[in-house]
């Protein structure tokens, strides 16, 4: 790159220009002002037909939900005939999505929380006290970022099969909190780096103990990081789909809601009920979508806050 | 620190470490040991060293999924890098300028909400949607409108050779988004003195790109590569939901994770799964490092 196109003009040039919003493209050069537009009218172009990609399918599904199977079948892309509300009752009670959501929402918001409180007291203790084996304790959990989930996937079942906790709530709940740890103990860690001192240090004075220090002090003054570790776990666990797979598989009534829609999705095409099916997929995107529209900000920079430290 | 500092600092690490060295450590450790035997998991584990490794060798399935893993590895960083980079110089940078305030296109925000929205969905219930995306009769998205006009449906993911870049398809998909904001993020924090100097010296938005964004945001896009590679190296849920016959039609879509779980618990070949499992941690260590040794170069200081 050319050294003199990259420095940074004489301060006293800017403020003259910043008076007139215009100066910069209408300096009477015709060339950069064309190509401007057309990149503009072709970005615009590019930006609203991939919106259309993102949005269509999910807004069919939305409307196939309410259609029956014959009207799936002979004009998919009409509005339904009529809102046949019947569909999503029988994919919330005979098709099970209900049961299936209702065990997402309880594992998730167990594990999630478990997450939290352990990762937060490993990474704390980690991040703020000197110890023999801090080090080595630290590095053990960051490992736990390198390694795919399908290498220990056969070693895991049996560990939890001994356990006694094969086809059961509990069993998932400490598996995904054990493998949220590494990423959470990770990020908070580097968090809990960042707190002032002093605070913790005028609440020592003040004869507060290292616990309620913790809870008291150092805990509310993480919120921030907090929160964006837990919408990460939260949509992390909620996506699970191989580990319920392998440890739930014989307990149907404990399944969660990835697996429950994918079994659907197998029975829908012998049963042909396809209108359930859409139902169910209904089921599970709209709260995503009433969660994502509230928490949007949120939800962006706790899911790229992982790539961005 | 004060007295009670032990018994504190091992009251706090006592849980988490313990339940992280049960059901994380132990395992992968124990499958290096697995991966060696010819377990079943009937009778007890016999050591058969490295012979399910050479059985490997010789496995058809297990060669077919490593090349879709290579597929996937260079397709899918770079179709959604591309893609994503383009929107978001598009969002950030792509409008006018005023008073030396970068102005992304009109509408940028929206686009930025929409865009990452799939990024919230679990792959399998995208998955599922996907499988009546591309169904093979008039009752599918896509084959809905061509049938309409009177032309021959598209088996998608009947089709070897266009399953899998189907499945790639969904993949870029959904991860558009996530790398939009990411890239925003990125294209931010880079001072719009330096794109105001560029333009004062006549250069156009294309070269912008190439000579400015490009070059200012090459760590961010080194990181972008490294997630996409590890997606790559998974992709079991869109896979086992979305493919027909778990990895098919005959083993076009199949991927090491699918080998896994099928060996594993549909067969019970346990130390063979296992085996597959080591061979898949060696894959992916050796695309971090090696990524990690041809990306480097001087970043860009500013």
């Amino acid at each position: 790159m050319n050294p003199q196109s990259t420095l940074p003009p004489p301060p006293a040039a800017l403020p003259p220009k910043s008076g007139d919003p215009s100066a910069t493209v209408g300096r009477g050069r015709k060339g950069p002002r064309s190509e401007v537009r057309l990149f503009a009218g072709l970005g615009h172009v590019a930006l609203a037909v991939w919106a259309v990609i993102v949005i269509v399918p999910i807004l069919w599904t939305f409307l196939a939900a309410f259609k029956n199977t014959s009207e799936i079948f002979s004009s998919p892309w009409t509005l339904p005939a009529e809102l046949r509300w019947e569909n999503f009752s029988r994919a919330w009670t005979k098709a099970n999505v209900g049961r299936y959501f209702l065990n997402s929402v309880i594992v998730v918001s167990c594990s999630t929380f478990l997450t939290m409180l352990l990762g937060s007291m490993a990474a704390y203790v980690l991040a703020r006290y000197k110890f023999w084996g801090n080090r080595a304790i630290y590095y053990l959990f960051v490992s736990g970022l390198a390694f795919p989930v399908f290498l220990a996937l056969v070693p895991l079942f049996f560990v939890v099969k001994n356990l006694g906790l094969l086809d059961t709530h509990t069993g998932l709940v400490l598996v995904y909190t054990a493998y949220s740890l590494p990423f959470t103990v990770f990020f908070l860690a580097a968090f809990f780096k960042t707190l002032p001192s002093s605070v913790a240090e005028a609440g020592m004075i003040d004869g507060c103990g290292h616990t309620r220090l913790f809870f008291q002090v150092m805990m509310p003054m993480a919120k921030p990081g907090l929160i964006s570790v837990g919408i990460f776990n939260i949509i992390g666990q909620w996506a699970q789909y191989q580990l319920p797979l392998v440890l739930l598989s014989n307990a149907k009534d404990k399944w969660v809601l990835t697996q429950g829609i994918a079994d659907i999705s197998v029975n829908a095409g012998y049963e042909a009920d396809w209108s359930g099916l859409f139902a169910a997929l209904t089921i599970a995107i709209l709260p995503m979508i009433i969660v994502y529209a509230v928490f949007q900000r949120q939800i962006q920079s706790g899911l790229t806050s992982g790539a961005v430290k | 620190m004060r007295h009670g500092k032990y018994p504190f600092v091992i009251g706090f690490l006592f849980a988490p470490v313990a339940l992280y060295v049960t059901f994380v450590i132990a395992p992968y450790a124990q499958a290096f040991q697995i991966s060696m035997t010819n377990w079943r998991g009937l009778s007890a584990p016999q050591w058969v060293g490295f012979d399910n490794y050479r059985r490997l060798l010789d496995d058809g399935a297990f060669w077919k999924a490593v090349q879709h893993h290579g597929v996937l590895l260079l397709a899918l960083p770079l179709i959604t890098i591309a893609i994503a980079l383009f929107f978001a110089f598009l969002l950030n940078v792509g409008g006018k300028s005023s008073g030396g305030q970068r102005q992304g296109v009109w509408g940028a925000k929206f686009y930025r909400v929409v865009f990452f929205f799939p990024q919230v969905l679990a792959v399998a219930i995208i998955a599922v949607l996907f499988q009546m995306v591309y169904r093979p009769n008039e009752s599918g998205l896509i084959n809905g409108v061509l049938m309409k006009f009177g032309l021959d449906p598209i088996l998608f993911l009947v089709r070897p050779n266009l399953a899998l870049w189907s499945i790639i398809a969904v993949l870029v998909w959904q991860a558009v988004g996530f790398y939009v904001v990411l890239f925003s993020a990125g294209m931010a924090s880079i001072p719009g003195e330096i794109y105001e100097a560029a333009e004062m010296d006549g250069a156009t938005k294309v070269t912008l790109f190439f000579r400015v964004t490009l070059p200012l945001l090459w760590d961010t896009l080194q990181v972008a590569w490294v997630y996409l590679g590890i997606a790559a190296f998974d992709a079991f849920a869109i896979v086992a939901v979305l493919s027909v016959d778990g990895g098919g039609p005959d083993g076009a879509t199949t991927v090491l994770a699918m080998e896994i779980y099928r060996n594993a618990f549909v067969y019970s070949k346990y130390g063979y799964a296992s085996a597959m499992g080591v061979a898949l941690f060696f894959l992916t260590l050796t695309f971090a490092a090696l990524t990690l040794r041809l990306t480097k170069r001087e970043s860009v200081e500013y």
